[in-house]
């Protein structure tokens, strides 16, 4: 322990009468950036805020110590507490929307620490706080201190929380997944000037992530979690290249953006032959425009400009594209679900915007939605089976038993065990609840399948899983798909076709290996050099 | 600005043209005959000896002799002109009435409302405060219980306790700051209980947010952090009832002013209910929805101040989706 | 912890603002059944609640079982005694038995509590749901009314009702009832609104099912839940207005009892009489604290 800025031995955290973190090691030494990677439920997060002495509710430290620069933190009272946080350990937060006061100005926010720690008073600190801001990439810092959080973008504000975090000039800043809500190339712009900000003074970053890649991109060392332990320890090289832990070996290997390969399918027979083809792609988008209302008169956001594309039969294309991009806008309309402004989506070479009752029904045969969320997608109070044989029941198919032998075959498709047909969504997990989804949208056995980025609410692991999963039924069922994703690791995984939009437009779209390895237009090359995990390859490379 | 203050000044005078045409239909269209009922007075309408000259008479001075539509669009021209005609009972004019009771029921509602802050504003930092849990607990416990409480009770107890077993303060009346003291804490309990609950709730959640750890990440004090950052959050909720707790004192007065034999609007209120005195319940329900919708017009244009969000994005959520009940009734 | 839900970053939500409210929302996930014991096992005050409104409602119903004394004849001899064995909530000036005239009072009381209550669940969810369901003008023109229904204190429009309805138990119901119809309006018409903007409601439409199908499977059962517990609360709200205009003599007339013209009754005694204004007022004030109680449980096991 000797030359350790931050020494964590064998803590132990519980909340209630459960014990979450079981015997945490580890150090962290001066200047040097330590990432603390998990899933959800690894106790990485709980990990970080015993180190700043903010674990919420019933949470609390069993035993184990936490030494910062030879300070015992476990055990303090509230009052040592705040001469430590802020001046001598700063925290970054995870969630930007939520983390800044809402009805304080952000100038404000930032000299609070400042006059808190007795640095600055008055004008000096309003001033300081500025500088901090600058300091932090806010461009116009100076107006930009007198706004409400309300006016700034995600990234702006994750600036913001990161000039507060280092405003008393902390000897260590706990990240706690800084940059997770953010888009990529935010991300990318935020994390290099977290980088940049800590090397310049000298300050220690214990930086929580749930992203390998992003952790071996950023960390001298990574500490990897699972369940509550600590599994793994090394240099970034060491865990990325020599993983000794099983876990670690597996979260490698589900990490989509340290992997270049598409997923493909366990080769089998099939139950029945291919149905016969009629030529031409699947789905043609032609000139598709949507335009939104804005509150005001005559004012429109154009959430899909111009954009034309083909889903072949049998094909996946993916869609990528930032938040604003028009990615989802333009899935809903390829399904009908939105109406479009102007353009035209044929299906088997029918149009099918604009279609009205019975024919917009009929539509829903021919083309299903997995959503993003599969917490929101489920009705809580029906149980699965019923959820699955919903479509079939609407469209009067089968009687009542049928429909539940389909569900339970359905379920099989989907690897799930029969008996979660008499369970409720509550019950299932955020993986087993997508898997649910997607059976349902198979239950009308449609030809195409639109998934809006249906596994980033998922853990890594979960992630790969259901990737798989979705490529294996598509081999089966002969299915089209249009794969909705942010992350470009994820669509270079899954798809044939790949379509990049930005601000409503599709700049790109061209067959996978094209995109990834010739790059036609600028935003896309962004878009690449954006993934998290380039760097790490590059040194492993 | 400009806008958001025109289009919340119009929506109040929509509102209270419609409560009068509620009003109307409700004391004028609704019984069989209103004449009848005004002169049978009292009691639910027993039958008297009616002269059907001053049957006649009165139909004629109120203008129910007319056709519906004209009967309505004069009541509106006399209504906005604040003529709302003459008490059945003493025939004196309506507004006269109303401005006579007025003064002391405004006292007693405003000495009511600042016990009623002060213990619902107390009651809910201290629920929040407050580390043992028991007190917590039985702080929390307290606003459930002051909604229900039945208004009337509460005033009996205190007469009973405070004016009879230990006479300090007097039972009825409305001479002087004595007087004043047992209504108005009667009435301050289920305001008192609103305030309470919505602030509290309001602080909780305002202290779950993630940027009170924000706060508490930058070394702040407990203070610091419920003063500066909870507490200025939960006000904006709290504001949403702010209407319902004033419509929520006058209704109390009634009760209250009852129970103490006070003169105010509420006394005058059952008296004309009573009487079946339809004009003075008109002017009296009429001067409630008024009061309400004054205050509402208030807190909207106090929304832009508190809450920069509404400022910023310049399309004011509507937050007064607060049922009545959700923060009790003072009945 | 929960990098779950909130990592993936609803990407193009901001986009548009419609969609991007259904799935911040939706990103927030519903909440999560607790599961081991039932719940009146671990909340022994709700279970008291729960008894208590059940010990009125059997009053109301079968008021002879609880006591034998006649609520409307006195015996002169025994007029204002205390509580005792014999005359448990102690006799009024008459010699009535209190407790008689309370166990009966209950049988007026809540008959016009549960009047009221139906009234404005019926009339209201009914105009929450058409105006939640329909949209458009139909909506705007049944909530503008219910703002103006909202905009008069629930105790004078009641009193304006029954200046015009005039007095009686069933009269002061009604007159409580349609104080009560904006809530219920309100409650329901919002929650026909989340729920019909919900992703599984678009899920489901998606897959085919048709509007009927929608309504009767997803957002009827879902919005149920919300209003029971509203149903619940009013149910206690209007025993307080029931009781509050009995209280200044517009319910049934003498001698019947009702709770809140009992303690009307005990005003001229208070020095002596402690018990005439007392008990009574208990039995109100349980009654309603019981109410909120199980209001307070419904909404969180449905919320």
């Amino acid at each position: 322990m000797s030359d350790a800025l931050l020494s964590v031995r064998d803590l132990r955290i519980s909340y209630g009468f459960r014990e979450v973190v079981h015997g945490v090691s580890f150090d962290v030494h001066p200047g040097e950036v330590v990432a603390v990677v998990g899933e959800s439920g690894s106790g990485k997060s709980t990990t970080a805020h015993a180190v700043v002495g903010l674990l919420s509710g019933a949470g609390r430290v069993d035993s184990g110590s936490v030494l910062f620069e030879g300070d015992e933190l476990v055990g303090l009272g509230e009052r040592a507490w705040r001469s430590v946080r802020g001046a001598r350990i700063g925290l970054v937060p995870q969630d930007p929307t939520l983390s800044l006061n809402p009805v304080q100005r952000i100038g404000e926010q930032v000299a609070e620490v400042v006059r808190i720690h007795g640095l600055a008073k008055g004008a000096a600190a309003r001033r300081r706080a500025v500088e901090l801001l600058t300091a932090a990439g806010l461009p116009d810092a100076a107006v930009r201190a007198e706004q409400y959080p309300t006016e700034l973008s995600g990234g702006m504000r994750q600036r913001v929380l990161l000039a507060i975090g280092l405003a008393a000039g902390p000897r260590l800043l706990v990240a706690d997944e800084p940059t997770s809500a953010l888009d990529v190339t935010v991300q990318r712009q935020v994390l290099d000037h977290l980088e940049s900000l800590t090397r310049d003074t000298g300050t220690a970053v214990l930086f929580i992530t749930h992203d390998l890649a992003v952790a071996a991109d950023r960390a001298s060392r990574v500490v990897v979690m699972s369940q509550g332990e600590v599994v793994e320890v090394g240099t970034a090289r060491q865990v990325l290249t020599a993983p000794e832990h099983a876990y670690t070996q597996s979260l490698l290997a589900a990490a989509p953006s340290l992997h270049s390969a598409r997923i493909r399918a366990v080769p089998r027979e099939r139950t029945a032959p291919p149905a016969p083809r009629s030529p031409g792609p699947l789905v043609q988008v032609r000139s598709l425009v949507k335009e939104f209302p804005l509150p005001g008169r005559g004012n429109v956001q154009t959430a899909v400009s111009d954009v034309s594309f083909d889903v072949g039969r049998g094909e996946t294309v993916g869609l990528v594209g930032e938040s604003g991009s028009g990615k989802t806008t333009t899935a809903r309309l390829v399904l009908g679900l939105e109406r479009p402004t102007s353009g035209q989506v044929l299906v088997d070479g029918v149009e099918t915007t604009g279609l009205r009752g019975a024919a917009w029904r009929d539509l829903r045969r021919r083309a299903q939605l997995v959503y993003q969320n599969p917490y929101a997608s489920l009705d809580p109070r029906i149980a699965v089976g019923e959820t699955i044989a919903e479509p079939l029941r609407a469209f009067g198919i089968g009687d009542r038993a049928s429909r539940r032998k389909k569900a339970a075959s359905l379920l099989d498709q989907v690897r799930l065990p029969a008996d979660a047909l008499e369970r409720r969504p509550a019950e299932l997990s955020g993986g087993q609840r997508q898997r649910v989804a997607i059976a349902r949208a198979l239950a009308l056995e449609p030809e195409l399948v639109v998934c809006d980025e249906p596994v980033s609410a998922l853990d890594v692991s979960v992630q790969a899983q259901i990737l798989e999963l979705l490529v294996q039924l598509q081999a089966d069922h002969g299915l089209s798909y249009l794969f909705i994703s942010h992350d470009l690791a994820v669509i270079r995984q899954i798809s044939d076709t790949v379509g990049v939009m930005r601000r409503g437009e599709l700049v790109e779209f061209a067959p996978a290996r094209d995109v990834f390895a010739h790059p036609q237009h600028e935003y896309t090359v962004e878009l690449l050099e954006a993934i998290p995990g380039r760097r790490a390859l590059e040194v492993v490379e | 600005m400009t806008g958001y203050v025109t289009r919340r000044l119009g929506q109040a005078v929509v509102v209270l043209w419609a409560a009068y045409t509620v009003t109307f239909v409700v004391l004028y269209l609704l019984p069989s005959d209103p004449v009848e009922i005004m002169l049978a007075g009292g009691q639910g309408g027993e039958q008297s000896t009616v002269d059907p000259a001053q049957v006649a008479a009165l139909r004629h001075e109120y203008g129910l002799d007319e056709p519906l539509p004209v009967q309505y669009v004069h009541a509106l021209w006399r209504t906005l002109h604040l003529d709302f005609g003459r008490s059945i009972q003493n025939g004196a004019p309506v507004t006269s009435l109303i401005g006579d009771a007025l003064p002391q029921t405004a006292v007693l509602a405003a000495s009511a409302l600042a016990v009623a802050l002060v213990l619902g504003v107390g009651i809910a930092f201290l629920s929040t405060w407050v580390r043992r849990s028991w007190v917590r607990t039985l702080l929390l416990a307290l606003p459930p219980l002051g909604v229900s409480l039945p208004t009337f009770w509460v005033g009996l107890l205190l007469v009973q306790v405070f004016s009879f077993r230990i006479p300090v303060f007097p039972a009825l009346g409305n001479q002087g700051f004595a007087t004043l003291v047992l209504p108005s804490v009667t009435l301050a309990v289920p305001v008192s209980a609103s305030i309470a609950q919505v602030l509290a709730r309001g602080l909780r959640t305002a202290l779950a947010e993630p940027y009170v750890e924000t706060a508490r990440a930058k070394g702040a004090s407990r203070a610091r952090v419920h003063l500066r950052h909870a507490f200025r959050n939960a006000t904006i909720p709290a504001l949403t009832i702010v209407g319902v707790i004033v419509g929520n004192l006058l209704a109390g007065a009634v009760v209250v002013e009852t129970v103490f034999s006070r003169v105010g609007i509420g006394r005058l209120t059952v008296t004309a209910v009573n009487g079946q005195d339809i004009p003075l319940v008109q002017g009296l329900v009429l001067l409630a929805a008024a009061v309400f919708v004054a205050t509402n017009l208030v807190v909207d244009l106090l929304y832009p101040v508190v809450d920069p969000r509404i400022r910023v994005v310049g399309v004011p959520r509507r937050p007064r989706a607060v049922t009545r009940t959700l923060v009790g009734s003072a009945s | 912890m929960s990098t779950g839900v909130s990592r993936g970053a609803p990407e193009d939500v901001l986009d548009v603002l419609d969609i991007g409210e259904r799935y911040r929302e939706a990103a927030r996930g519903p909440a999560q059944p607790r599961r081991g014991l039932p719940t009146w096992a671990r909340r022994p005050d709700l279970l008291l609640a729960g008894a208590v409104v059940l010990m009125v409602l059997a009053w109301a119903a079968f008021p002879t079982l609880f006591t034998s004394q006649s609520p409307v004849d006195g015996v002169p001899a025994d007029r204002l005694q205390g509580p005792s064995a014999a005359h448990l909530f102690g006799t009024d000036h008459l010699g009535r038995d209190l407790f008689s005239r309370v166990v009966h009072g209950a049988r007026l009381t809540l008959q016009a509590t549960v009047l009221a209550v139906l009234i404005g669940l019926v009339v209201g969810t009914l105009t929450g749901l058409v105006s939640g369901f329909v949209r458009g003008v139909v909506d705007d023109v049944l909530m503008r009314t219910m703002d103006v229904l909202l905009s008069i204190p629930a105790l004078l429009l009641s009193m304006a009702l029954i200046t015009a309805l005039g007095f009686g138990t069933v009269k002061v119901a009604i007159a409580v009832g349609i104080g009560t119809v904006a809530n219920f309006a309100r409650v329901m018409r919002s929650e026909v609104l989340k729920v019909s903007s919900a992703v599984y409601v678009e899920a489901a439409r998606a897959s085919g099912v048709r509007t009927t199908g929608v309504l009767f499977r997803h957002v009827l059962p879902n919005a149920a839940g919300p209003v029971l517990s509203l149903s619940a609360l009013e149910f206690g709200v209007a025993v307080l207005a029931v009781s509050a205009l009995s209280f200044l003599g517009f319910g049934a007339p003498p001698p019947a009892p009702e709770w809140g013209s009992l303690v009307a009754g005990g005003r001229d005694y208070l020095a002596t009489s402690w018990w005439l204004t007392t008990l009574p007022g208990v039995v109100v004030a349980a009654v309603v604290l019981s109410a909120n109680r199980i209001a307070r449980a419904l909404e969180r096991g449905t919320a």
